[in-house]
């Protein structure tokens, strides 16, 4: 929709405002259109388009190994739960056998890349609430696990560690000792999270009863990951549809009926925790083996349509390949969980104040790219 | 009388709980061993990156100024963006057979995303990462770089 329509649209009293492209709290380049009455949001209109790649079309001329460095650069916070979802559609096309060595490596690695992703979520969450505490005290923590993936993978953010039929390479021989060290070290360190903010009155003002969402409505919009479990929605891929160890470990699906900003908040601080638990059960018990399963050089995929939706970390996200037998695929198709999470934020924000727009969106956690492929 | 009770009950709640934030944040100013900071450029004699941590991509070459890529084109037919481009010529070995030769084995550090395919593929180990990362430069063009040396030629060990 045009600029004209909207002015042409507004009452007396009513303003449009542009937030964005360039707006601090959207962490990327994401244009809201406002229609405000004084200080209060009447529409959200989100206009996507700023930083699109045309990743999917650029997928119809890559192979399949090549296809997983893009997913790297969708959503970046998860790029090691990403590449996950593009090997296993490939490996279940081929009906390839993944040995247990490289399915414990993906799920450590899976609730690795999750924890950083909340750690990184909580310290901009806290800074576009004005907290700028949080931001150093998260990225301290997140610069652990960054260490972890470097040292194993090579890479700190876009990891490109997945390989279909395996891993790039096998974990490193300190990889074992340093994640027991690091989750001791966070074990203790999470709670700070909850001293400097999670009980502070003035987050609590900012995010109770700000952004609700009911469940009907979570669903309806297809808002999944942890802003739909804060509204009651269990839409857990890892419990509902579990791939690599998932079914090996136990856990708990957290959810929170509220529907606030601060039950979405609460999802995730929860998660880490829930994180760091399924990491323990499997860190020591990873199983020998070969880092990769051999593959043909040059892999083609039986024509046909192949679904697999993951757990990344702020919601589900789907690949879709139709493939004609070729070695590159005919249409890939990514289920993205931003893109999704977004559509609600006019249902959240309407009559709400314009501060509390940011408060929304940082629950939502957004990464634009993710929206915009 | 009762909302003047929770007024202030809510004050001192609030107080407590900054507090109890600022307890937090007292502490590591008490104890500044525990922070973490890295005073980069300033340590840059004693930064050293992972072994694995994907850099740069380079040909490693012997004393003799020997490397083992074999103008195959594998890592340049794998890599999903264009930055590797093989210009290969053909020469006559010493027995008169024509065989085909590394020109230049470009690289373009500006267009790589560390994917580590090429490295993968290649048939002969040829090209490694480097751990380098200070990659900044003023003209573009320096981004684009010829991996075999000049005068380089095939280690002996991997003749076709
Ligand atoms: S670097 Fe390796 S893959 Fe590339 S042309 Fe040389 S031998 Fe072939
Ligand atoms: S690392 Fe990836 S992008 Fe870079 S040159 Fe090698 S194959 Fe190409």
């Amino acid at each position: 929709m045009t600029e004209e329509t909207i002015t042409g649209q507004l009452e007396e009293q009513e303003f449009s405002i542009n937030m964005g492209p360039q707006h601090p709290s959207t962490h990327g380049v994401l244009r809201m259109i406002l229609k405000l009455k004084g200080e209060t949001v009447e529409e959200v209109k989100p206009q996507l388009g700023y930083i699109h790649r045309g990743i999917e079309k650029m997928c119809e001329k890559l192979t399949y190994a090549q296809t997983i460095h893009l997913t790297d650069r969708l959503d970046y916070m998860s790029a090691h739960i990403l590449n996950e979802a593009v090997c296993l559609t490939v490996e279940n096309a081929l009906e390839v056998e993944i040995p247990e060595h490289i399915q414990y490596i993906r799920t450590i690695m899976d609730e690795l890349n999750r924890i950083a992703s909340h750690q990184l979520w909580w310290s901009a969450f806290g800074m576009d609430l004005g907290a700028l505490t949080t931001f150093f005290y998260g990225l301290r923590d997140r610069e652990k696990i960054l260490d972890i993936f470097e040292e194993t993978c090579g890479a700190r953010l876009l990891l490109s560690y997945n390989v279909p039929g395996g891993l790039m390479f096998d974990i490193h021989p300190n990889f074992q000792k340093r994640v027991k060290e690091f989750i001791t070290y966070f074990r203790k360190k999470l709670p700070e999270y909850d001293a400097l903010l999670t009980g502070n009155p003035i987050l609590q003002a900012r995010t109770k009863g700000v952004g609700m969402l009911t469940r009907e409505q979570a669903i309806a919009y297809g808002v999944s990951g942890p802003s739909g479990r804060g509204s009651g929605f269990s839409c857990d891929v890892r419990k509902h549809q579990p791939y690599s160890a998932y079914s090996k470990v136990g856990f708990k699906e957290i959810l929170y009926n509220e529907g606030d900003s601060f039950a979405r908040y609460k999802v995730r601080m929860d998660e880490m925790w829930e994180s760091m638990s399924i990491i323990e059960q499997l860190i020591d018990n990873i199983p020998e083996g070969n880092h990769a399963v051999k593959m043909k050089a040059i892999i083609k995929l039986p024509a046909g349509e192949y679904y697999q939706r993951v757990e990344a970390a702020r919601g589900e996200f789907g690949v879709f390949v139709v493939s004609d037998g070729n070695k590159m695929p005919y249409r890939m198709k990514f289920r993205s969980p931003n893109f999704s999470n977004l559509a609600a934020i006019n249902t959240m924000a309407s009559g709400q104040k314009i501060a509390d727009l940011i408060a929304i969106g940082g629950s939502l956690d957004f990464v634009i790219p993710d929206m915009d492929r | 009388m009762r909302s003047i009770i929770n007024y202030l009950k809510e004050i001192f709640g609030t107080v407590r709980a900054l507090l109890k934030g600022m307890g937090v944040t007292g502490y590591y100013f008490v104890h500044p061993r525990e922070i973490v900071t890295q005073q980069y450029p300033e340590n840059r004699a004693t930064l050293k990156m992972f072994d694995r941590f994907k850099g740069e991509v380079v040909m490693p070459h012997d004393e003799n100024n020997e490397h083992h890529c074999t103008a195959c084109g594998i890592c340049e037919m794998n890599c999903p963006n264009g930055s590797i481009e093989i210009i290969s010529k053909i020469q006559l070995t010493p027995e008169g057979k024509k065989k085909k030769v590394i020109a230049k084995h470009i690289y373009h550090l500006g267009m790589c995303t560390f994917c580590n395919l090429c490295i993968k593929t290649c048939p002969s180990n040829a090209i490694i990462m480097e751990q380098t990362f200070e990659h900044a430069v003023f003209n573009r063009a320096k981004l684009t770089k010829v991996l075999n040396q000049p005068g380089s030629k095939l280690s002996k060990g991997d003749k076709k």
